[in-house]
């Protein structure tokens, strides 16, 4: 049985903005409407958004939902989340905050807020006139049959949530679900979209430390020096280089300046971009 | 929830109470004898006198042998000793033939026998769930080692037609395994007039325990066994004896055998037909997946349209009612059962399609509460879903049913 939170569980028991409008002859308002997945996925949501056309905002939203506890869930959620929001606002809601505002949902439910996502920027191009064709999901390569996933879909939610795994990809939209015949290639992808995880370990401390010397020698303590100054490496801590001043450094006003501007700024120029210098007593 | 509402378990094709039988048979096998049947006392002498009795209780509700049978851990150690066994006695012949609505626990070890390099024969079934006997007829024409079908389906209750299944393997000389876990108990089997040579059982399907079950051996049918260790079962199974649990197995199967006998799983019936008959009469757009064949009289496997069943479950569960959803939602495999997939069900009822399986200890105030319940749920549901008839055109632009599956 499923781990769903409490406000899952009241959004599911009583769901709030169900439904959809009644077309009206106001002209100060329009209604929009996205839908998005499928019967065969056994998830299916139609977002309703009745807009105020001068604001451009959003007055209100209803859903209709085919789908799990949480997918009805998800899309309760997803209309109190949007109320009152300017649909350019309203483009940037994640998946992430809509899971958030149900208190988080099981791993492989994650899907479900993900849908509400969607059907929310169906909904908002459909008003604005963006054919699917424009849209993003339906180019690229076809690579989830089961799900019809293509690969910019994929892309996407893997750069949005910093996905790092397949079984991630999966959880999130389904792709490679069913069969799995594709795992490989989301595979691929998933390390195609993470070069860091490809890019080569740092060298070992020791080795840093010789080099972070090295730099000092030549090119910090001589400066240093010359104003009866030094400068001691005590150690180094992920990529914090702990050091103290000494001699006229330890007292001087702008040490923090000396550190900042020709200590840190000369190792990152030399050696590593993230590195920070911290003075320690 | 404030207060916890009655249990209504409509879940046996999951598992089963334990009977009151059942619980003092096994008890004193936990307190007072707890000696191990091989050893060479008559504290643990007492211990193999009730084992024996056991086997014999067994055999005779499936019609067997008492040295024909071999117990278990559960009905998953049943199926793959049983093919495993199969395949390797029958060195020379490579194609094992399966059916598309086997348990986990069959097909699975088939596709991996596949990728030991045998040759697998997966049987289609028709929209009922019948299977396709000209397909297996034909599937036979290859020199087979082993037929693997089941005898009820745990899903749709669909129960294959096992004379016939029965003549074509044996013209064909193939070994043949059943998995009757779902099947014993429910309906009479007679192993004297059926040509099996390996059958799965399980104890928790039929009201004994948990982590027991049993496997049918015919007599003169080589066996190589899956767990390798000392003598127990003859030489068959390795492993000091589940006791309490094999007494257990033993209790039920009488029980069972009794309540055959009795009527009392006929009158199950009776109660199935007032559930699926009144669930049809209060609710529109159900169908009832594998009507229309032979069914087991527990099993009612119905699918209501445009709701998805992982919420039916959830609605019903918070009226403390258990039944079971063949729905993708449900699986946590984000593929819907793939019975029904095999039947070509179409996607508005596949993934709406609830199983409800009753026992011999399932009251008509239980049904009644379901009828009395469910078409409520199900219109809350159809309120919130975007789908209400086959004609919406958001509908048509998608798939509608599960292409018949290749293999």
């Amino acid at each position: 049985m499923w781990n769903y939170s409490e406000k899952v569980l009241e959004l599911f028991h009583n769901p709030l903005n169900q439904g959809s409008f009644e077309s009206s002859s106001d002209p100060t308002t329009a209604l929009a409407v996205g839908e998005v997945g499928s019967i065969a996925c056994g998830d299916a949501l139609r977002l309703h958004l009745k807009i105020d056309v001068e604001a451009d905002r959003i007055l209100d939203a209803r859903f209709q939902t085919f789908g799990c506890t949480s997918a009805i869930a998800s899309s309760s959620a997803l209309t109190e989340l949007v109320k009152g929001l300017k649909l350019d606002e309203a483009l940037l809601v994640t998946n992430a905050e809509i899971a958030d505002f149900l208190g988080g949902l099981p791993e492989a439910k994650i899907h479900c807020s993900v849908m509400g996502q969607e059907a929310l920027e169906a909904a908002i191009y459909n008003y604005r006139g963006i054919t699917r064709e424009d849209h993003h999901d339906d180019e690229g390569v076809l690579i989830c049959q089961c799900f019809g996933i293509s690969d910019s879909r994929i892309r996407r939610v893997i750069a949005e949530n910093g996905l790092r795994t397949t079984e991630q990809v999966t959880q999130y939209i389904k792709a490679g679900g069913g069969c799995g015949s594709c795992l490989h290639t989301i595979d691929a992808i998933v390390s195609e979209s993470n070069p860091a995880a490809d890019a080569p370990p740092q060298a070992p401390l020791v080795v840093r430390l010789q080099q972070i010397d090295a730099v000092i020698e030549q090119d910090i303590r001589p400066y240093l020096k010359a104003d009866g100054g030094d400068i001691q490496v005590c150690g180094l801590v992920g990529d914090e280089l702990h050091v103290q001043l000494r001699g006229n450094c330890s007292t001087c006003s702008s040490s923090a300046d000396t550190l900042r501007y020709a200590v840190e700024a000369r190792l990152r120029e030399r050696l590593e971009s993230s590195i920070r210098v911290v003075q320690v007593p | 929830m404030s207060t916890i509402p009655p249990l209504t378990y409509l879940d046996n094709n999951a598992t089963t109470q334990v009977s009151e039988g059942v619980l003092d048979a096994m008890l004193p096998f936990y307190r007072q004898t707890y000696g191990n049947p091989s050893s060479m006392h008559r504290f643990g002498g007492e211990v193999g006198l009730a084992i024996k009795q056991a086997r014999y209780e067994v055999a005779a509700l499936i019609g067997a042998e008492p040295t024909e049978v071999v117990f278990t851990s559960c009905g998953s150690e049943g199926n793959n000793s049983a093919i495993r066994s199969a395949v390797a006695t029958m060195a020379g012949r490579r194609r094992i033939i399966t059916t598309a609505v086997e348990h986990p626990c069959v097909l699975n070890v088939c596709r991996q026998l596949e990728k030991e390099g045998y040759d697998l024969v997966v049987i289609g079934v028709d929209g009922h769930g019948q299977l396709d006997l000209v397909q297996l007829a034909e599937a036979l024409r290859t020199p087979t080692a082993l037929v693997s079908t089941m005898a009820a389906n745990n899903e749709t209750g669909v129960t294959f037609p096992l004379e016939q299944i029965g003549e074509l393997v044996k013209e064909a000389g193939a070994l043949w395994h059943v998995d009757a876990v779902q099947m014993v108990g429910k309906a009479p089997i007679d192993l004297r007039s059926l040509p099996v040579d390996l059958l799965t059982l399980s104890a928790h399907k039929i009201h004994g325990p948990k982590g027991v079950g049993a496997l049918y051996l015919r007599r003169g049918v080589r066996f190589q066994p899956f767990l390798l260790g000392g003598h127990q079962e003859r030489g068959r199974r390795a492993g000091t004896e589940n006791v309490a649990g094999v007494v257990g197995l033993g209790q039920a199967a009488s029980e069972a055998r009794e309540a055959l006998q009795t009527g009392a799983i006929a009158a199950v019936g009776v109660l199935r037909d007032r559930l699926e008959v009144g669930l049809q009469a209060l609710i529109s757009d159900c169908v009832v997946n594998g009507v229309g064949t032979s069914r087991l009289a527990n099993t009612s496997n119905i699918g209501f349209k445009y709701i998805e069943g992982e919420s039916i479950l959830f609605s019903l569960d918070s009226f403390g009612i258990c039944a079971s959803s063949g729905s993708a939602c449900t699986s946590g495999s984000l593929e819907a059962s793939h019975v029904l997939r095999a039947m070509a069900v179409p996607y508005t009822t596949l993934h709406g399609s609830i199983r409800f399986s009753l026992s011999r200890f399932t009251t008509a105030e239980e049904v009644d509460r379901v009828l009395e319940l469910m078409p409520g749920v199900v219109q809350r549901l159809r309120d919130l879903s975007p789908f209400s008839d086959d004609d919406v055109a958001w509908l048509k632009q998608m798939e509608l049913a599960p292409t018949n599956p290749k293999e």
